[in-house]
């Protein structure tokens, strides 16, 4: 066990790979109730949210989730987050665990709304069930049509007879669910959830796989990809930025960026050389240092040592050689295009 | 798992086996399920001198790198180089076929400060 923001967590529990390889070809399941949820109700809730993040919160409809950023006035991140509409007046958003009173109090701060912002992450467990037969697995226990639940939509039900939100993300780049549950319930529903998927040879996960997973799906991990000091369109995220819905924090920042030109930009890389790639290493391009990775390891799905790193924009297209160092030796890897994992739909 | 008698083993979780003034190194039973799947290993070439308690190479798991120290000193003979392409028989046998490296011994006294396998098993608190 690990301690990860003060939660006990597990970082493995029968093996990194067997977990990840779970995911990718059957089901597993995650206890991510460290993550953090806050709530924004009231009739100007939508003006809120609209404004502190990034994504058009104003075009989601009622049971829809997305995937945002909330960003600081010089348009870096203060995390990545999901905004779910629950309702025209009640927006739930899900953050990490590490940046809950961080965002709570950057969204208070920037409500100049007369929105309700609650701090909620003592009120929900959350445990994601993900893999080809994470629906197959979770059917069992409730009565909601979940081949009715379109991806990143979510409807609020019960499992295994106790109110739970479900939602249809994850963080693995395989479809499933993310259900949120009060917490006195989750070990019941744990254990439920892995009787249920038995038969399919479902696998507990901890926080080992889960990066694996994530990184092979190209996610963000915030303190790797993201942080204070990056903005969207460096971390190749422009797709959650929308100049047209009006202003939002960190907009003007990014506008000038974005005339002025992005200088670095996060790209995907794979080793050709002997060695793994880790978090903090420099990249080196033409023998001289350009950038840092931001996330590396081996990925058990390709079987190929994989990374994610920051280069000057120019160097950051696919099919590059750079240099990673590894322990004081230049290690030869080429940049790839992203995500380095897709699932076949 | 039982840790052999015939091992020497170190508080930082190598062992080595000793035949007069050669030995084999390895790492332990205890560090491998520690480390989980092990899918690198960064080896010294045959002909490196290595030093009691230096780092002498490192083992990576899918989630981290960990140092490897050398037990005794001396210079390696022989490297397991089957581990390049299969890391994970350190896992599955960290006694046997997944040993490092041989080495031949420089200063065999270096032996004496070593645990029994029962000292060992105490350390880790493993029963």
């Amino acid at each position: 066990m690990v301690d990860f923001g003060g939660w006990d967590m597990p970082v493995q529990y029968s093996g990194i790979i067997e977990e990840h390889n779970a995911v990718r070809r059957a089901v597993g399941l995650f206890d991510v109730s460290h993550m953090g949820e806050i709530e924004v109700r009231g009739p100007e809730a939508l003006a809120a949210v609209n404004y502190v993040s990034t994504n058009a919160a104003d075009r989601l409809t009622t049971g829809q989730a997305q995937y945002s950023g909330l960003l600081y006035d010089h348009g870096g991140f203060v995390d990545d987050i999901l905004v779910h509409k629950v309702a025209d007046d009640h927006y739930f958003i899900c953050v990490n665990a590490s940046n809950q009173e961080k965002d709570y109090d950057h969204i208070r701060a920037m409500n100049r709304w007369d929105a309700d912002v609650q701090f909620a992450s003592d009120r929900y467990a959350q445990l994601a069930v993900q893999g080809p037969k994470a629906l197959a697995t979770l059917q069992k226990l409730t009565a909601v049509d979940l081949a009715g639940i379109r991806y990143y939509h979510f409807t609020d039900g019960e499992v295994a007879g106790t109110a739970a939100r479900i939602a249809r993300t994850g963080y693995t780049g395989e479809d499933g669910f993310e259900i949120y549950i009060a917490p006195g319930e989750a070990p019941r529903i744990w254990g439920e959830l892995l009787e249920a998927g038995r038969e399919f040879g479902i696998r507990p996960c901890g926080l080992g796989a889960r990066n694996t997973l994530r990184l092979e799906a190209k996610m963000a991990l915030y303190g790797h990809e993201i942080d204070a000091t990056i903005t969207p369109l460096e971390a190749d995220l422009s797709w959650i930025v929308k100049f047209d819905k009006g202003d939002f924090a960190g907009r003007d920042a990014l506008l000038a960026q974005k005339q002025k030109g992005v200088t670095r930009r996060l790209a995907g890389f794979e080793m050709t050389g002997r060695g793994i790639a880790r978090d903090g290493y420099e990249v080196w391009v033409d023998g001289a240092p350009a950038g840092w990775v931001t996330s590396g390891g081996p990925s058990p799905t390709l079987g190929k040592n994989i990374g994610l790193c920051y280069l000057p924009v120019d160097r950051a297209q696919p099919g590059l050689a750079i240099q990673i160092i590894i322990r004081n030796q230049p290690v030869e890897a080429v940049t790839v295009p992203t995500p380095f994992y897709k699932r076949s739909k | 798992m039982s840790y052999p008698t015939d091992l020497k083993y170190t508080r930082e979780h190598e062992w080595v086996r000793a035949n007069g003034a050669s030995g084999v190194v390895g790492i332990t039973d205890h560090a491998q399920k520690e480390l989980g799947d092990i899918v690198y290993v960064d080896l010294p070439k045959v002909g490196a001198k290595v030093e009691k308690g230096k780092t002498m190479g490192s083992v990576e798991s899918v989630k981290a790198v960990s140092d490897v120290y050398a037990p005794v000193s001396g210079e390696v003979t022989e490297v397991n180089d089957a581990l390049a392409n299969a890391p994970e028989k350190l896992n599955q046998d960290p006694h046997g076929g997944g040993w490092l490296v041989k080495i031949a011994l420089s200063a065999p006294d270096e032996l004496s400060d070593l645990l029994s396998a029962e000292d060992y098993q105490k350390y880790t608190g493993e029963e």
